[in-house]
């Protein structure tokens, strides 16, 4: 009998063993993988039932807190400032996932990130010791500029994007209208989802974030890059001479480009700039041919900023490479900022960045720095190069003839006194979704100072103009006040 | 009594030291599940040990008045299974649904009567060989215990298996107790009939297959397993009770031939039953491919993966998982739990103490002397063995899932009194043995004064 027994317990042993082999692939080998798989939901409970970082406006304020609750995940995710900065910082929702800097900096806020463990060690027994990790994030933008863009637009939709050129840092990021996060962030799911539902609802979509999350046409905004791309190609000279014209045929249709209100004009490229005259600029659009789509993505049009937010900055699109023989009048319209070119606010804020840095455009970011539980600094947001659109004497060409624009052209009404402004209006044509023509938006991008610029900005109000009106009257006139609101707080706020 | 042996002072003061560390154990572990949520010590430590320690000297102090020459290990390791499954149990308490009751200190409550049933087995069975005479009684006692969740007005179906049996405020699950009866009588039967059935009188190829007639105890163990796994639904008993019986008449016959036919009628009838009932394919599909139906019929197993494959080498740490995402994680599940917190250090500790145990239950039953004291030692260790392969091998995707406890670790009364009292009766035979040894042989080794250890 012992013979059968000692090989039942060697059998059952084996078993035993196989089941070690088992446990070792699964908490081994396969282990990251089953703890990465989405349908684990282990990582985010644990996310939600630890303190959390709070999210700070670069002037103290607190935009995003944690406090502890009485329910199953111990920590309340909540928004004080309301809708201010619902697109910037977006949410922390167990129903829908995080969105905005709660999900780009989330190991930060967590404490996960290496640099926070090892730079908030005091000494050693704090190793020891049950204190937190977490780190809060400070961003690069104060309220009171966020504010500020908030009711400059008062209730009209559009977006106000500004921007230190220098370092990419932004000022101020505001789309209207925006949302309060917080009942996204309920653990309540039913009332998440009532929430989020009521968002998607709403016909002024205000979960879109207009500033990185929409594109428009930029209308003669665009000029600066088609006069950018014209010098840096030689196919034109501030001084290159147009025609005076009503209107412009375009080539292989029997359509033209007219100017705003049927006016006539022409001249230098400088006098037709600061006149915001649309002949020479599809002239100029038609001159580059295929050199202009490769002069755009200089600019980084055509692929997603790299701005530190989630969802990403979707990509802004100019004229079609190699599509020139077949599609002339698109390069036409591209040249005055129509047809094939669709533009997000933050993309030509940073259009105005590139002119007022020389050419060079520095990877926009909200982050500030990121600081430990004593508010000690663990580190603070690298300057980092994106791309170069122009080279300096080209930037520094196309900047002064920005100036004189705000001097004396369609931009007088962003003038700010005592300081020298740069900037280019746009009012751009668009449809709605059945094909009817609607009130062109208003635009102006621009910067200051002009000889030391230290702030870059994009403001955009949708369908702000008069049909039929021109640069003077619609982004001069509606947008460039705003443009001048924001540069007179900014330039008073931040240092040289 | 004969007066304390040398064997008997050595097993019971290492029985004494393992026990206090095993309950040394359960305290650090129901600490750190309370330091988990909070800063402070839980407030009722104190009784706690109390408890424990207490518990534990019962159990002990019977054994030394009861079973003094008996194996070290066994109640320690008992000790420290039922301890540790007490504090994962309370851990999974905290974030129990709301509107449940806590399952802790209702598992308290039945290892106290499960250590009163460990000392009554111990105080009533006091010569093995008394359990042999009534091996019939006991056939009978096991069949009507298993077929007793079926009557109806008392018998209840919980999430899908009719194994419950309900008493007033208590419900319990006579299959347990089925299984040691059922032993028993197996045990008998086949001691008494092995040299007829290991006389094989048909040659087939290299096999010699025994003679129909005396496949009796084979086919009744092929019946017992068919009739639980279709009116009752239960695989993991199912699969138990065959694996059970196919070793123990091994054991009994040495005749691998028994094996190869048990290997057949199990093909054959988990293929009918594979083509005939739904939950059975329904088991299989998913242990195949768990991963296209996780948030259906898969989603318990995918969850227990997910619970490993997160708890990684070392753990959570206790209290700091999300083991509640499993469902049943307090029963069936509970080894997933201790994956995720403890992490593969945690469950291959734990398979390690399984491993000592069966370990022991093998020794007892390979230095017994009498036959019948070999195969119901064997018989009872393959209980823990085959349980312990099951429901691991479930939860793990070695094998498809079927609910079967976790041995001492699991919720669950019935499945702990049974457990203490199969512990006490491999104490009993490891008793025996020993005192067996002990006394002078006059016949055959007068010659030979050192004493059997079967420790060695």
């Amino acid at each position: 009998m012992n013979h059968a027994i000692r090989r039942v317990g060697l059998a059952v042993t084996v078993l035993i063993l196989a089941l070690v082999a088992q446990l070792t692939y699964l908490q081994v080998v396969a282990a990251d993988r089953l703890e990465r798989d989405p349908r684990n939901v282990r990582a985010q409970i644990r996310d939600f039932s630890r303190p959390r970082g709070q999210i700070v406006t670069a002037d103290g304020q607190i935009v995003a807190q944690s406090v502890k609750v009485d329910d199953e995940f111990e920590y309340q995710r909540q928004y004080p400032l309301g809708s201010l900065f619902g697109h910037v910082s977006g949410y922390q929702s167990f129903t829908l996932g995080n969105t905005g800097v709660e999900n780009v900096y989330n190991d930060v806020l967590i404490g996960r990130d290496a640099r926070l463990q090892v730079g908030s060690l005091r000494n050693i027994s704090d190793l020891f010791s049950a204190k937190q990790t977490i780190g809060n994030v400070v961003l690069t933008i104060s309220a009171a500029a966020q504010q500020a863009a908030r009711d400059a637009l008062g209730d009209k939709r559009g977006s106000i994007v500004a921007l230190d050129p220098r370092t990419g840092a932004i000022l101020a990021m505001y789309s209207n209208p925006s949302f309060d996060p917080t009942p996204l962030a309920s653990h309540n799911a039913a009332e998440v989802d009532a929430a989020f539902a009521a968002l998607n609802a709403d016909p002024t979509n205000p979960a879109l974030a207009r500033a990185w999350r929409e594109t428009y046409p930029p209308g003669s905004t665009f000029k600066v890059v088609t006069t950018g791309v014209g010098l840096e190609t030689g196919t034109t000279t501030p001084a290159t001479e147009y025609p005076t014209l009503e209107e412009l045929p375009l080539p292989l249709t029997n359509t033209t480009i007219s100017n705003f209100g049927r006016s006539t004009c022409g001249g230098t490229l400088v006098e037709s700039f600061v006149a915001s005259c649309n002949t020479t600029f599809a002239r100029l659009g038609l001159d580059l041919g295929e050199k202009f789509p490769p002069g755009t993505t200089q600019f980084g049009i055509g692929s997603s900023p790299p701005l530190d937010e989630s969802p990403r900055a979707v990509a802004s699109q100019g004229p079609q490479a190699g599509s020139f023989a077949a599609a002339a009048p698109q390069f036409a319209l591209a040249g005055i900022g129509q047809g094939p070119v669709s533009v997000t606010p933050l993309q030509m804020a940073l259009v105005a960045a590139a002119v007022a840095n020389g050419g060079v455009i520095a990877s926009p970011h909200v982050l500030g720095s990121v600081t430990d539980r004593d508010a000690k600094v663990i580190r603070t947001a690298d300057t980092e190069k994106w791309t170069t659109a122009m080279p300096p004497d080209v930037a520094a060409t196309v900047g002064d003839m920005m100036r004189q624009v705000v001097e004396r052209g369609t931009g007088t009404a962003a003038a700010v006194d005592g300081v020298a402004v740069a900037g280019k209006t746009g009012t751009a044509q668009n449809d709605d979704a059945q094909g009817n023509r609607r009130a062109p938006h208003a635009w102006f991008i621009g910067y200051a100072p002009a000889e030391a610029p230290r702030v870059a900005i994009a403001v955009i109000v949708e369908n702000g103009g008069t049909p039929g009106a021109g640069d003077e009257v619609t982004g001069g006139r509606v947008a460039a006040p705003l443009a001048k609101t924001m540069l007179q707080l900014l330039l008073g706020q931040s240092q040289p | 009594m004969s007066p304390r042996s040398a064997l008997a002072k050595s097993r019971r003061s290492s029985e004494l030291g393992l026990g206090l560390l095993a309950a040394g154990i359960t305290i650090s572990g129901y600490v750190l599940v309370a330091l988990s949520k909070t800063t402070d010590l839980p407030p009722d430590l104190g009784l706690l040990c109390a408890v424990v320690v207490g518990l534990f000297a019962v159990a002990h102090l019977a054994v030394r008045r009861f079973a003094p020459r008996a194996d070290a290990t066994l109640l320690p390791i008992a000790v420290l299974l039922n301890g540790f499954g007490f504090f994962v149990i309370t851990r999974l308490d905290r974030d129990r649904l709301a509107g449940t009751s806590a399952l802790a200190p209702i598992q308290a409550i039945w290892t106290a009567v499960g250590i009163g049933a460990f000392v009554l087995t111990l105080v009533v069975v006091r010569r093995v060989r008394t359990l042999e005479r009534y091996r019939y009684s006991f056939l009978l006692l096991g069949v009507a215990a298993l077929l007793l969740p079926l009557a109806p007005g008392i018998g209840t179906e919980i999430r899908g298996a009719r194994l419950w049996v309900r008493l007033g405020p208590l419900n319990f699950q006579p299959g347990e107790a089925a299984k040691l009866l059922l032993v028993v009588f197996f045990a008998a039967y086949l001691v008494d009939k092995r040299e007829l059935l290991a006389a094989g009188s048909r040659r087939v190829g290299r096999f010699v297959l025994p003679d129909p007639k005396h496949l009796g105890p084979l086919l009744l163990a092929w019946g017992l397993s068919i009739i639980v796994m279709v009116m009752q639904k239960d695989l993991g008993s199912s699969l138990l009770f065959f694996a059970l019986f196919a070793a123990m008449l091994y054991m009994a016959t040495e005749r691998a031939s028994y094996l190869l036919v048990a290997f057949v009628m199990f093909i054959g009838g988990a293929t009918i039953s594979y083509q005939f009932f739904a939950h059975v394919q329904t088991r299989v599909t998913t242990w195949i491919d768990p991963w296209s139906v996780s948030q259906g019929k898969g989603y318990q197993l995918v969850q227990s993966l997910f619970a490993f494959g997160t708890g990684g080498f070392a753990g959570t740490g206790l209290g700091l998982g999300s083991p509640q995402k499993i469902p049943a994680a307090s029963t069936d599940f509970v080894f997933a739990a201790i994956g995720e917190e403890l992490g593969l250090l945690g469950t291959v500790a734990i398979l390690t103490a399984f491993l000592l145990l069966i370990g022991s239950g093998f020794r007892i039953a390979l230095q017994a002397d009498r036959p019948f004291s070999k195969l119901f030692a064997g018989g009872l260790t393959m209980i823990i063995g085959v349980q312990t392969f099951v429901i691991v091998g479930g939860v793990t995707r070695v094998i498809p899932l079927t609910g079967v406890t976790l041995p001492f670790i699991s919720y669950g009364g019935s499945s702990l009194v049974a457990n203490f009292v199969l512990i006490a009766l491999l104490l009993r035979i490891s008793d025996e043995t020993a005192a067996i040894a002990e006394q002078p042989r006059p016949t055959v080794r007068t010659a030979q004064p050192t004493t059997r250890t079967g420790a060695r």
